[in-house]
């Protein structure tokens, strides 16, 4: 069976995001740049189901600028037996749209035929949260988001979802797309030697014209300013001042 | 202008402070209508059609809709959307599943966790955990989309909607339900509560999590964790506050032992007064902090809990 990870590069996990002075956007000139992290659990969660025998070849796909093939590289110095990366942007600052990223997965989909497909649940840029389950639309396959457990079984799957209130299990008949929370696995590092392996490792160049999807954006970007600033406040000495500072504002 | 919005039910149980913020939100766009769905949603559709600003509700009980799966669920909603220029719901974890599946469907981008309403076409939402809010002017014909509800203060009661009732969709074969684990608490609702309690990795261990729990129920709040609590294992994961978690924003927010990572800082900045213990006087948390408290929180919280 083959497994499908999209992979998205985005700012670093530990980089604060600074909004640009022209209000166009945020800043991504000369900042770190690295695989989105629920991207990093599927892909690990891929390589897991490879080396437990239940998946022969995990093939990883990212869109975007050209610098994304860094980001292919990390997931197969991880471990992914392929990558095929689709040119979709020439500036950094342009985000591709969940929709027209959906639309060329679909595309490549249609060509590679794998059973299961894992997504990282979010992507911590845009925080739009809508990949994988867009993509699972425009195929008419089952979903199973927020993904902390997975268990293949045949033709189907075994999900345990994050959900508001505890878990949830579902079922879902394969082929289907699972989407990737943080509890799902522990990601490794790619060690030396591996990395050193993925620089032979195949990786296809397409671009979104070779799929004939237009990606041109349905939400133009009107603006983008700073969230309020919320500045700090004082420092109380004692339990005794913090409780009666809150009882002078009425909270407690 | 008509607006077709989600109401998050539960167990047959409406979620009414989720909806009435939902429906607050968006009521500038046209009529609102409230669909309610699930194995049982009658008793729901009632309490919706309570809501002040609802025009009308739907009410669409079946076994396909048992469990909120995304995919029948996505299909009501699809069959509906003919009449409707804006399709929306409360960004709960069951929307987030769903809503995108819908705009796909009717070949539209979603706009996730709207916290702002510009005009028809216009909303503003957090971006990179907060640290950007993203104006975006939509060009679908129909906007599909789901609310933060922390940004908006719940639609207020008193309505008297008709409801009408309409058929559920087939059952899909793509997905079945096996069970659900959800955890029984009479505290109160995380995203709804007027107060909220939250312990971080400085806790320690799951069986120190309980002195938070005992401050929390204290002060009648709900229980809160960050993602460092979580991940070791402190905290369920339905207690996370933070960007891949919930988003609150109570009256009083505590965060125990909580450093204040920029992805824990996305879901409770907005809070009205934040609360921090920590014994690391240099933690981010302080830079957003009303009042600070540097002490160990295991002399602190104690002391808290009896002079409350």
């Amino acid at each position: 069976m083959k497994v499908l990870v999209p992979v998205k590069r985005v700012i670093d996990y530990n980089v604060k995001a600074k909004v640009k002075s022209d209000g166009s956007g945020v800043d991504l000139a000369n900042v770190k740049m690295s695989m989105n992290p629920f991207d990093e659990i599927a892909v690990e969660e891929a390589i897991r189901l490879k080396e437990a025998g239940k998946a022969e070849e995990v093939v990883v796909v990212s869109i975007g600028v050209k610098q994304a093939q860094e980001t292919l590289r990390t997931a197969l110095a991880m471990g992914a037996d392929r990558a095929i990366l689709v040119v979709a942007a020439d500036d950094v600052h342009n985000d591709i749209e969940p929709l027209a990223v959906a639309k060329i997965l679909k595309a490549v989909i249609d060509e590679e035929e794998p059973k299961l497909v894992i997504a990282g649940k979010q992507a911590i840029d845009n925080d739009m949260n809508a990949t994988g389950q867009m993509l699972a639309a425009l195929l008419g396959w089952g979903q199973a988001t927020f993904a902390s457990e997975l268990d293949l079984d045949g033709d189907s799957a075994k999900v345990t979802r994050e959900v508001d209130g505890g878990l949830q299990t579902i079922e879902v008949k394969l082929p289907a797309i699972v989407t990737a929370d943080l509890r799902l696995n522990e990601p490794r590092y790619a060690s030396l030697p591996n990395i050193m392996k993925a620089k032979k490792k195949p990786l296809d160049e397409k671009t979104a014209d070779d799929y004939g999807v237009d990606v041109s954006p349905r939400l133009e970007v009107v603006k983008v300013s700073e969230p309020p600033e919320r500045s700090a406040g004082i420092k109380v000495e004692s339990v005794d001042e913090l409780v009666s500072k809150l009882k002078e504002k009425g909270v407690v | 202008m008509a607006v077709l919005l989600l109401g998050e039910v539960n167990a047959g149980e409406l979620s009414v402070d989720a909806t009435a913020k939902a429906v607050a939100a968006v009521q500038s766009l046209g009529d609102v209508t409230v669909l309610c769905a699930g194995a049982a949603a009658a008793d729901a559709g009632a309490e919706a059609a309570k809501i002040d600003g609802v025009a009308k509700v739907l009410v669409a009980e079946g076994d396909s809709l048992g469990h909120r799966l995304a995919e029948p669920t996505a299909d009501l909603i699809v069959s509906l959307a003919g009449d409707y220029s804006h399709i929306c719901a409360p960004a709960t974890t069951d929307a987030k599943n769903v809503m995108p599946r819908v705009a796909a469907l009717l070949d539209a981008m979603v706009i996730s966790d709207v916290s702002g309403v510009v005009d028809a076409d216009t909303f503003e939402r957090p971006i990179y955990a907060g640290n950007a809010i993203q104006t975006v002017k939509s060009s679908d014909e129909k906007k599909v989309f789901t609310v933060r509800t922390s940004s908006f203060d719940a639609a207020g009661d008193g309505g008297s909607a008709n409801v009408e009732t309409i058929d559920a969709p087939a059952a899909s074969d793509l997905s079945s339900w096996v069970e659900d684990k959800m955890a029984e608490s009479d505290r109160p609702e995380l995203t709804s509560a007027g107060i909220v309690v939250s312990g971080g990795r400085g806790v320690g261990s799951e069986d120190d999590f309980e002195l938070i729990e005992k401050l929390a129920d204290k002060l009648g709040a709900a229980v809160g964790a960050s993602r460092a609590a979580v991940d070791s294992g402190f905290a369920p994961n339905d207690w996370q506050v933070g960007q891949t978690g919930k988003v609150v924003a109570p009256e009083l927010y505590v965060a125990v032992g909580i450093s204040g990572a920029i992805q824990h800082l996305a879901g409770m900045k907005d809070s009205k007064i934040i609360v921090a213990i920590n014994k690391d006087e240099e933690a981010p948390i302080f830079q957003v902090a009303d009042y600070g408290l540097v002490a160990d929180l295991f002399t602190a919280v104690p002391e808290l809990i009896e002079k409350l």
